[in-house]
C-alpha cells in the first residue's frame, strides 16, 4: 500500500497551515473527510456517499460542491477589457453583457499560466474566477500588470473578493431546486451567463450558469456569512434530491466531462492547441495576436504543427491508467506519451484517462498500451467528453 | 516430524512454540496488509484502515495460483475511483488460491476486509518471517501514529 502512504502524506502534510473556507463547519457537521488541497482544508467526500455513488448522484439528481477556495476577483476601470485581453486569449470586447467564457492566461512560450472564467457583467467590472492552486502566481501577476498599465496612464484596478463563498450546485435537478428559491429567471439564464439576485432571501448572490461536472449547474457567489445558510437551505429542498459532494466526485465528474485540471492536464509547458483547447483562442485574437505567446500559438493552429496533443483514452477492463504512467506503442516499444489524469469512470464502468501523445498517435481509434511496469493495458483514443455534457444552452 | 522431535527435542519445542504463537493470529505490515497463517498456509488481505483510505474498491488485481512471491514483492493492486495502490506480500511463498469472488464483487474488500475480502492464499516458505511482522497491538499503535501524521 505504498502509493496510499504517499497520497496521504501529500494530501495531509500542510494541514496545520491550511486555510479554511466559510463552509468549514458544514463540512465537519456532515462528516466531510478533510484533506489539504491547494492550501485549503477541503472535503474529498462525506460519510453518506462513496466517491462513486456521489458522482452517480450528481448525474441523476443534484449535488452541492464548496468551491470557495477558488479566487474571485473584480477588475474595474475603463480599460478593464483591454487589460484582461492583454493577458488572455478571450474576446471580451465581443462578449454580450452578463456573459462570459473559459479562457487561459498564457506565457511568452505560449504555455498556460492558468485557466479562468471571465464574466463581463452589466456593472462596471469584470468578474474572474481563477484556480486556488494558482493564487500565488495569478494575483501578483494581475497586480503587477495592472500597476504597469496605471503607470502608462490607463485606468484598471484589481479587487479580490477575499473569503467570499462560492457554492456550485450541479446536476439535472438544479433548476427545479433553485428556481423555487430565487428571483432570477433560470429559464433565461443560459450556460456561461450570470445574474445577480436573491437566493433563499439572501441578497446579492451572483448566480453564474457554469460548472465543472458536464451537467447543467450554477455557481453561486455569496456573502461568506450566509454561505452555510445557503447550503443548509439547499439540502432541505423538497424540489430535488440534494446532497453534498466533495473533491473526489468533482475530479471524477470533470474527467468524465473531458475537462482539464490545471497542474495535471495543462500547465506552463502546454499550449492551448496542444491541450486541444483551440476554442479558447478567440477568432479576433488570432488576428490581433496581442496576447503573450500569440505567435507560437497561432502558428501551431494554422500549420497544425503541434508536437503533442491532449487526447481521451478508454479501456474496458484491468487497471486504470493514472497520472504520470507512460504510454507505449506495442509494435516498436517506443514511448509515445504519458497519462495526465485517469480513473475508473463511475458512470461508464470503464477506465478513462486524459493523456498527451505524439501527433502520430493522436487520431481517434488509435490503440496502444499503458505501461504499469509489470503489466500493460491496452487503451484506445476516443472523443471527449467521455460522458455527454448536459449544458443549458438556448438556440 | 516425530523422528526429528526425538532426535533434537530442543529444536522441536521451539518449533512448536512458534507454531502455537503464530497459528491463527493476524499479523500486519506497515503498508497495511494482513496475513493469518494456519497449517503453513497464509491468507492475505488489506486492513480496514487501508480500505477506509482508498474508499470504494472498484477493481482488484490478484496473483495467479502457482506464482512464487518474495516478501515485499508487489503482488497486485487495489483501485478505487480516487486512487490505485499496490499490494505487497507480507511473507514469501507460493500462491495456492486467489479470491475469485472479488473479480465480480470487489466491494467485498470494503464490506469485510478481514474476512470475506481476503485477496489470496499462499504456502509459506518460512514461518520465521512472521516474527518480523506486527501483531495486532503493535499495528494499532502504528496506525495511531499514521493517523496523527494525517
Amino acid at each position: 500500500m505504498n502509493r496510499l502512504a504517499i497520497v496521504a502524506r501529500r494530501c495531509f502534510s500542510a494541514k496545520a497551515a491550511a486555510k479554511q473556507t466559510c463552509l468549514i463547519d458544514v463540512h465537519k457537521k456532515y462528516g466531510g473527510k478533510l484533506v489539504e488541497f491547494a492550501g485549503y482544508e477541503m472535503p474529498t467526500q462525506y460519510t453518506d456517499l462513496s466517491i462513486k455513488d456521489s458522482s452517480i448522484h450528481t448525474r441523476k439528481h443534484v449535488s452541492i460542491f464548496d468551491v470557495s477556495h477558488m479566487l474571485q476577483t473584480h477588475i474595474t476601470g475603463t480599460d478593464r477589457v483591454a487589460f484582461i485581453e492583454s493577458l488572455t486569449t478571450a474576446d471580451v470586447q465581443g462578449l454580450g453583457e452578463n456573459s462570459g467564457v473559459l479562457s487561459v492566461f498564457t506565457n511568452e512560450k505560449g504555455g498556460i499560466k492558468d485557466d479562468l472564467i471571465i464574466m463581463k457583467t452589466d456593472k462596471d467590472f469584470l468578474f474572474l474566477v481563477t484556480n486556488a492552486g494558482c493564487i500565488e502566481k495569478d494575483l501578483p501577476y494581475l497586480l503587477e500588470n495592472a500597476a504597469k498599465w496605471r503607470a502608462n496612464g490607463k485606468d484598471v484596478q484589481i479587487q479580490t473578493l477575499d473569503n467570499r463563498g462560492l457554492v456550485a450546485l450541479q446536476g439535472p435537478e438544479m433548476a427545479k431546486v433553485l428556481q423555487a428559491e430565487t428571483d432570477i429567471d433560470l429559464s433565461k439564464l443560459s450556460f456561461m451567463h450570470t445574474q445577480i439576485g436573491k437566493v433563499f432571501g439572501i441578497e446579492n448572490c451572483r448566480v453564474t450558469r457554469c460548472g465543472y461536472t458536464g451537467e447543467d449547474g450554477v455557481e453561486i457567489s455569496v456573502d461568506p456569512k450566509r454561505a452555510s445558510d445557503l447550503v443548509e437551505r439547499l439540502l432541505e429542498s423538497k424540489n430535488g434530491n440534494v446532497k453534498l459532494a466533495g473533491l473526489g466526485a468533482r475530479d471524477a465528474l470533470r474527467l468524465e466531462a473531458g475537462l482539464c485540471l490545471y497542474g495535471n492536464d495543462i500547465d506552463e509547458n502546454t499550449t492551448p492547441i496542444e491541450a486541444n483547447l483551440a476554442f479558447v483562442v478567440a477568432k479576433r485574437r488570432r488576428e490581433t495576436l496581442d496576447f503573450p505567446g500569440a505567435e507560437k500559438i497561432v502558428k501551431q493552429l494554422k500549420e497544425k504543427s503541434w508536437p503533442k496533443r491532449r487526447v481521451g483514452l478508454i479501456s474496458g477492463s484491468g487497471r486504470s491508467p493514472r497520472s504520470h504512467l507512460p504510454l507505449i506503442d506495442p509494435l516498436d516499444k517506443c514511448s509515445i506519451g504519458f497519462v495526465t489524469s485517469g480513473c475508473p469512470s463511475p458512470t461508464l464502468n470503464k477506465n478513462i484517462a486524459i493523456a498527451y501523445v505524439d501527433k502520430s498517435h493522436s487520431k481517434i481509434g488509435t490503440k496502444f498500451v499503458v505501461d504499469f511496469g509489470a503489466k500493460q493495458q491496452q487503451v484506445e483514443v476516443v472523443k471527449m467528453p467521455f460522458v455527454p455534457t448536459n449544458y443549458f444552452t438556448q438556440k | 516430524m516425530s523422528l526429528l522431535c526425538r532426535a533434537i527435542p530442543t529444536v522441536c519445542f521451539r518449533h512448536i512454540a512458534v507454531r502455537f504463537s503464530s497459528s491463527g493470529a493476524r499479523k500486519y505490515t506497515k503498508k497495511h496488509e494482513w496475513v493469518v497463517v494456519e497449517n503453513g498456509v497464509g491468507t492475505v488481505g488489506i486492513t480496514d484502515f487501508a480500505t477506509e483510505q482508498l474508499g470504494d474498491i472498484v477493481y482488484v488485481e490478484l496473483p495467479d495460483e502457482g506464482t512464487e512471491i518474495e516478501k515485499g514483492d508487489s503482488t497486485g493492486a487495489v483501485e478505487s475511483v480516487k486512487a490505485a495502490s499496490d499490494v505487497y506480500a507480507p511473507v514469501s511463498g507460493t500462491v495456492t488460491e486467489k479470491n475469485v469472488k472479488l473479480e465480480d464483487e470487489s466491494g467485498l474488500i470494503n464490506k469485510s476486509p478481514l474476512e470475506k475480502g481476503w485477496l489470496y492464499k499462499l504456502k509459506l516458505k518460512s514461518e520465521e518471517e512472521l516474527a518480523q511482522l506486527l501483531n495486532e497491538e503493535q499495528y494499532n499503535e502504528f496506525k495511531k501514529t499514521e493517523e496523527a501524521d494525517h
